[in-house]
């Protein structure tokens, strides 16, 4: 199907050029490992008997990283690539828009794969992470992050008719991503958060992917220990379908090609 | 420079335009402009900032709808979305004004990359050729001059084999040598048999390449000639100049061989620095802009 292979040419296309800007490969790829090595010098201590904190922030940071990925840098970057007229080239081109959005789902797509594998590479080998070892979990990350990484997408590009102009997106972007951050229990335990916080955080994908990826990292034993006593991940599910779809409909009936 | 065939059959409609209107808010960017180009032409578009050029081109090339008339490009309006449009554009080259975005990827790269669009692309070292950037075939599009990106565009805009290519003021910044070497590749894609719809600021660009040129200011065709005949240069009046009692005299005649019989017959012979003008296209299009102001 000429659409299916022309987005995942143009996918292609955007990760070679992806890997050559220098401050993207930091700040999207090495960021995770950065913050890794940070806290995990910082708290070095277990939060249960052979659970360090790595386990538990390292689950955080692969859901951030979907966010980060996904809908911050299509936020920022898809309304750059709208002021310097690269869609509007595009759009006199026999190529359809949803050719497009499978372009930018493939990039997003294989950032994650590399990010999460230089995470828990970096983890296994420093912070003494230690990775699942049944199938079980390593089929739901897999959907986790398949799932996750869709969703981040097309949120991004349905936000990205937001933000006035190519250089002021990333002012209007990051907050939004800190403050759901925050709110997600990504940098605290999201069980000791006020009420009214986790029932804002969720309304919101990252709440759901941070809980999906604890229940990965962490004994069986901490499911007692969320919220709900459980890890809700048939609900996690239902939740990023939802989100998908919504943002699915978003970004096909907003998107624009150019400012006008 | 004018078409010399002589088919008998009527050759093919490429672009027709019929009391085209766009509106942008209250104010007229178009206001019922008619138009016709046929296959294989080069029809050039002048006419000041502002006057309706870039409108009308976005228009032909899809990206804007119209507020009244008919347009049809290829036999086909170009405000059509979906899979019927896509095979349209297959067929079509656009060069749009400016693009001030280029990534990290080599000319090589991205005029590759574009190829993959099309059912029947050129050949992509031919297209590089072509344009005149083999020596920088490998530097990424983001360290080329304004010119040499320019000619990346032009070849983007040709790598599908289009039948109609747009160009909108192709040359912005191109030096003279290079204006040269991309009016012969414009020349040869005629010659090929592709249809090219140009807007320009240039006169001598216009001269040298196109057809027929129309007028437009204020949103208005005010003229669609060829470019010898535009504004009636061709009957218009000549300025004869020379060199007498010490002073430049000069004189607009309609009928110029007939002073220099006069002037041959007052000198006996050789008039002293002798000068008959015809009026340029750029001196017809600047009082015809002037009339219409």
């Amino acid at each position: 199907m000429k659409t299916l292979r022309l987005g995942l040419m143009r996918g292609r296309m955007e990760f070679k050029v992806f890997m050559r800007g220098r401050e993207s490969v930091v700040f999207t790829l090495l960021f995770p490992v950065i913050l890794l090595f940070i806290f995990g010098s910082v708290f070095k201590d277990t939060i249960a008997p052979g659970v360090t904190f790595s386990q538990y922030f390292v689950a955080g940071m692969i859901a951030s990283g979907l966010v980060n990925t996904g809908f911050q840098q299509l936020a920022i970057t898809i309304p750059m690539e709208r002021e310097f007229g690269t869609l509007k080239r595009l759009r006199g081109r026999p190529i359809s828009v949803s050719a497009y959005f499978i372009g930018k789902a493939y990039l997003v797509f294989i950032l994650m794969v590399l990010q999460t594998a230089l995470l828990l590479g970096f983890g296994a080998a420093f912070f003494g992470l230690n990775l699942p070892t049944s199938s079980s979990k390593w089929i739901t990350f897999t959907w986790l992050i398949l799932l996750g990484s869709a969703c981040s997408t097309v949120l991004g590009i349905a936000f990205s008719v937001v933000p006035k102009s190519g250089r002021g997106a990333s002012a209007v972007v990051s907050p939004i991503v800190i403050v759901l951050q925050f709110f997600s229990g990504v940098f605290f335990v999201f069980s000791q958060l006020p009420v009214w916080m986790q029932q804002f955080a969720a309304l919101f994908p990252l709440k759901w992917l941070t809980q999906g990826m604890r229940s990965i990292f962490l004994p069986d034993s901490f499911a007692t220990q969320e919220v709900a006593k459980s890890w809700e991940l048939g609900r996690t599910a239902l939740i990023l379908v939802i989100w998908l779809l919504v943002g699915l409909i978003i970004s096909i009936k907003t998107f624009k090609w150019s400012k006008e | 420079m004018s078409s010399s065939t002589s088919s008998k059959t009527a050759p093919e409609i490429a672009i027709e335009i019929k009391g085209l209107v766009k509106k942008y808010g209250e104010k007229f960017a178009v206001n019922g402009i008619d138009l016709t180009v046929q296959q294989g032409e080069i029809f050039a578009l002048l006419g000041p900032n502002g006057a309706g050029k870039t409108t009308t081109v976005e228009i032909l090339e899809g990206f804007r709808n119209i507020d009244g008339g008919f347009v049809s490009v290829l036999n086909f309006d170009p405000a059509t979305k979906g899979e019927a449009g896509r095979v349209w554009r297959n067929r079509i080259g656009i060069v749009l004004q400016s693009t001030t975005d280029a990534a990290d990827l080599t000319v090589q790269e991205t005029i590759e990359h574009f190829a993959h669009y099309y059912e029947n692309p050129r050949d992509v070292n031919e297209v590089i050729d072509s344009v005149g950037l083999r020596e920088k075939a490998d530097d990424y599009a983001r360290n080329l001059s304004g010119g040499q990106r320019r000619r990346l565009d032009v070849a983007l805009g040709i790598i599908g084999s289009p039948e109609l290519l747009f160009l909108d003021e192709p040359t912005t910044g191109f030096d003279p040598e290079a204006r040269r070497a991309f009016w012969e590749l414009i020349l040869k894609l005629r010659s090929e048999g592709t249809t090219i719809f140009l807007t320009t600021h240039y006169l001598d660009e216009a001269e040298a390449l196109a057809d027929r040129v129309g007028v437009i200011t204020n949103g208005k065709i005010i003229e669609i000639a060829t470019p010898a005949t535009l504004g009636n240069r061709a009957t218009a009046p000549a300025r004869i100049s020379w060199l007498e009692n010490g002073k430049i005299a000069e004189i607009e005649s309609l009928n110029p061989t007939a002073e220099i019989e006069k002037l041959i017959a007052r000198f006996n012979g050789e008039i002293p620095q002798l000068q008959i003008i015809r009026p340029n296209l750029e001196d017809i299009y600047l009082r015809m802009i002037g009339e219409n102001r």
